[in-house]
């Protein structure tokens, strides 16, 4: 049993330590944000935030993680802007790729309050959305930073 | 905390779905579709469920088609719910494809819908002592002779037992008060705040969790993938892990998924590789040498006869592409003896249930198949082949499974969008009018058989030619006054090529690709205005609507192809297009920039006008459009499949790049309302225009017009070097 830091709590989980932390958020803890994507660390389907860093938690082995903080989609707030902002943008098809969106917009905009357009596209860039949904995703961005009208 | 949802479905518990139809005891289906009450239920506290036979793929129809329902039951949006597909619950309509959710599931939706409101009205004008002329109605509730009376109250949860005839008279498009107005889709809130249940969630007690092995990238189709030998031993250090097998089918389950990941990675299998597909370089040539099934389409006039004071001809090649959905598919499997539940995120629930029956010996009415969202599939990804391989692991474990196929499963076992080889040849009076147009076409057809049956034994076999799956009169020529026009299609035999399917809006993006760079071609040799000259040659006033609306979108002003020759390195161009798909109107404008030292193109704004005759909802629609040019640009810049002569090398977002956030468009949709035309598909039928229009935009920049996309730097480079 290795014990970790999930959404504010301390949660012990019975998988091996050289398993992907994505299964054990998956399978031990039932969360419903991290998902299989790719495996390969290439579309970002599977971010959490550890210690508010986006980490792609499929090639995170859960024994890498020790202490650090683990934030999933779960674990923001409910009325988080960036959710918000993708709900009044209409900005979501089949949505599996927005666990990795929203995580990732959230990092950014932790860091950079007001992003310009090319910073946006830059760091989302290591996300994928087979959709074709960026332009959407990308205004929803500005609206949660407040950087287009809401 | 995690909210745990239950659902019984088959004696198993699934966690974390929404309950299912709690109206309705679960028999194999499909139900009657001549009974209103297989449509719907209206529950006591006055909210209804309406069972679509429609898949929610992400496009947003478990939203449009309620709509519908709502303005004929003169319920509110929130009022409404629908559930999960389901062979025991749900009707059939036919498959979610050919984006037909709307246009042929739409009327059904709504004749059901209003026949309800009329068997509702009459209980309630008995009720009320008042005349059903007299009765009004919002939100359910019915007033007449100063009372009312909710639809609750009158049927709450209780059956109709009324056969559905199809009679009762829909509402006129004038009174229309939710269908054409825009409500935000009922599953973004549970997307965006990690509640929704996709596939990937759902869970069957007792489950192994389990994986395919195959050799990694597939053969040709029928060539299947021999193994020579298996050494079981070779996983034995894993716990609980098992070797799977039946013929050539093989898997592993284990006790946690990453014992099953790493047990189908390290399970040493000989596979027979003898070479069975083309080298890559020589595909076209020897498609193109195939001895063919020939069939002309469509012919009319007299090639011979036409005026051809200018002749233009082009020769294009598109390459096979993949569906690749941003998640593998998933499936989960509970085979016993005598009955089967499968989760699956397929397209059409009843066709796989009935591939199942034949793949696990049990009849149809024994299985059960439940559909569960997964990633947008955009038309037939491994869904099917995965749900196969689930039922066998199951049958053969004698337990429920969990499959996820692995990001290498799904590229490198896709059924993949054929490779096509077009030729087409237009010919044009001094004045400017088509006079002629012949179009010949290569592909192979669609496969029938899935992967995981052939591999247990089952010959491959061809699909019946569907009409995507060849040369398409509607794309073709039909938007432009043609007197005369012949167009062909050359069928290459499926074996010894790789697995086929449909890819959204199927062939399209190569048919345009050749014919409207003739048709602009013709508009260069001509010196006109490649808006002007399409203009001229059509009557048709939804293609005229479409290519007006596209034009004005993009503030379309004359212009002459490739009219200002630049030396600089980075050009820009600028083109538009038409095309569609089996249905409905496209348009496309497309600025591009071409770097003519590395070879690279961008796709710097797109537009799309479409019409789909009534549409339900705009910006579901725009969404659509959206998804589309993004999709083509990605397509026509990157997407190939790639293969060596014994199997597929293209097994990853970085061997098979798709378009991503740095490099997206900026993107302009327009949708062509027409409320009082029949609904045509949405989900596809702007991509073929969207082709054509960078193809066109491209030779503007250059002055070299294409023959093979996608576009990449060293593909440009070369056709740039040809010049
Ligand atoms: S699943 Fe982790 S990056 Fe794709
Ligand atoms: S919304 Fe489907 S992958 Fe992004």
């Amino acid at each position: 049993m290795a014990t970790i830091r999930v959404n504010g709590r301390q949660r012990e989980v019975p998988s091996a330590p050289d398993t992907p932390l994505l299964y054990v958020l998956m399978n031990d803890l039932e969360l419903k944000g991290p998902r299989f994507g790719c495996g390969l660390a290439q579309c970002g389907s599977c971010s959490v935030l550890i210690d508010g860093v986006e980490t792609r938690s499929c090639v995170t082995p859960l024994r890498s993680v020790g202490s650090k903080s683990i934030t999933t989609l779960e674990g923001l707030p409910a009325d988080n802007p960036v959710s918000r902002a993708m709900t009044a943008e209409q900005a979501v098809q089949c949505g599996y790729c927005f666990n990795g969106m929203i995580i990732k917009a959230t990092e950014l905009l932790s860091k950079n309050k007001k992003p310009t357009e090319p910073q946006i596209r830059t760091a989302m860039k290591g996300h994928l959305c087979r959709c074709g949904n960026y332009p959407r995703i990308l205004r929803a961005i500005q609206r949660a930073a407040g950087v287009v009208n809401a | 905390m995690l909210r745990r949802e239950f659902l019984k479905a088959g004696g198993a518990i699934i966690i974390g779905f929404q309950l299912n139809a709690q109206t309705r005891t679960p028999v194999a289906g499909p139900p009657n579709a001549n009974q209103i009450d297989t449509w719907l239920a209206i529950h006591a506290d006055n909210t209804a469920t309406f069972y679509v036979g429609f898949a929610e793929l992400g496009q947003g129809n478990s939203t449009a088609l309620l709509q519908i329902a709502a303005e004929e039951l003169d319920l509110g949006l929130d009022q409404l719910s629908t559930i999960n597909l389901d062979t025991h619950v749900t009707p059939n309509q036919g498959g979610t494809y050919s984006s037909a959710s709307i246009a042929r599931g739409g009327p059904q939706v709504r004749t059901a819908a209003a026949e309800a409101r009329q068997a509702l009205l009459k209980m309630a004008s008995a009720q009320l002592g008042a005349q059903v002329d007299q009765l009004t109605v919002a939100r359910g509730i019915v007033s007449g002779g100063g009372r009312t009376v909710t639809y609750g109250a009158l049927i709450g949860d209780k059956q109709f037992n009324l056969a559905f005839t199809g009679n009762a008279p829909v509402k006129k498009p004038a009174e229309y008060k939710i269908v054409g107005q825009r409500p935000a889709r009922k599953d973004t809130p549970a997307k965006v705040n990690a509640s929704y249940a996709y596939l990937q969630h759902a869970r069957i007690p007792g489950m192994l969790h389990a994986r395919i092995v195959r050799p990694r990238g597939q053969r040709a189709y029928g060539a299947g993938a021999k193994i020579v030998s298996v050494n079981e031993a070779s996983i034995q250090n894993i716990p609980g892990a098992r070797v799977l097998r039946k013929e050539d089918f093989l898997g592993v389950v284990a006790n946690t998924e990453w014992d099953a990941v790493k047990a189908a990675q390290q399970l040493q299998v000989t596979w027979d590789n003898t070479p069975s597909l083309p080298a890559f370089d020589k595909l076209f040539t020897q498609m193109r040498a195939e001895k063919t099934e020939d069939r002309i389409v469509l012919e009319r006039g007299n090639l011979a006869s036409a005026n051809a004071a200018h002749t233009v001809t082009r020769v294009v090649r598109g390459p096979y592409q993949m569906h690749a959905p941003f998640a593998p598919n998933g499936a989960l499997a509970d085979v016993k003896a005598d009955s089967a539940l499968i989760i699956t995120s397929s397209q059409d629930v009843y066709a796989t249930r009935q591939q199942l029956a034949r793949v696990l010996g049990l009849t149809q009415q024994q299985i059960r198949v439940q559909y569960a969202e997964g990633a947008g599939t955009y038309g037939h990804s491994c869904y099917d082949d995965c749900a196969q391989a689930a039922a066998l692991l199951s049958q053969l474990a004698g337990k429920p499974v969990r499959l996820q196929f692995m990001r290498h499963d799904e590229h490198g076992w896709d059924l993949y969008g054929p490779a096509h080889i077009g030729e087409c040849k237009a010919t044009a009076d001094a004045q400017g009018k088509l006079t002629s147009y012949e179009y010949h076409g290569w592909q192979h057809n669609w496969a029938n058989v899935e992967t995981s049956e052939q591999l247990t034994g089952v010959a491959a076999a061809e699909r019946p030619g569907a009409a995507a799956a060849q040369v398409s009169p509607l794309n073709l020529g039909s938007m432009y006054v043609i007197p005369n026009l012949k167009l062909v299609n050359h069928k290459v035999s499926v074996q010894g090529y790789l697995r086929g399917a449909w890819l959204r809006s199927p062939l399209d993006l190569s048919f345009s690709f050749a014919s409207e760079q003739a048709i602009d071609h013709l508009a260069f040799e001509l010196g006109l205005d490649p808006y002007e000259f399409r203009k001229r040659n059509m009557t048709d006033v939804r293609w005229l609507g479409v290519l007006d609306a596209v034009a004005q979108a993009a503030k379309w002003t004359p212009r002459k192809p490739y009219a200002n020759p630049s030396n600089a390195n980075l050009v820009t161009g600028r083109g538009i297009g038409l095309g569609t798909h089996l249905q409905s109107w496209g348009a496309a404008v497309a600025d591009i920039e071409v770097n003519k030292q590395t070879g690279k193109v961008r796709a710097k704004h797109m537009y799309g006008a479409l019409d789909a005759g009534q549409v339900v909802n705009p910006g579901i629609v725009e969404a659509q459009i959206t998804g589309q040019l993004v999709q083509t640009v990605s397509r026509l810049l990157l997407e190939e499949v790639k293969f060596n002569e014994t199997g597929v090398t293209t097994l990853d977002w970085n061997s098979y790049p798709v378009l991503r956030f740095d490099e997206c468009p900026e993107v302009t949709p327009v949708v062509v309302q027409r409320l009082t035309e029949r609904s045509s598909g949405a989900g596809e039928e702007t991509m073929a225009a969207a082709s054509a229009a960078m193809a066109n935009a491209f030779f503007d920049a250059t002055g070299v017009r294409m023959e093979e996309y996608p576009l990449t730097p060293a593909r440009v480079l070369a056709a740039l070097k040809k010049k």
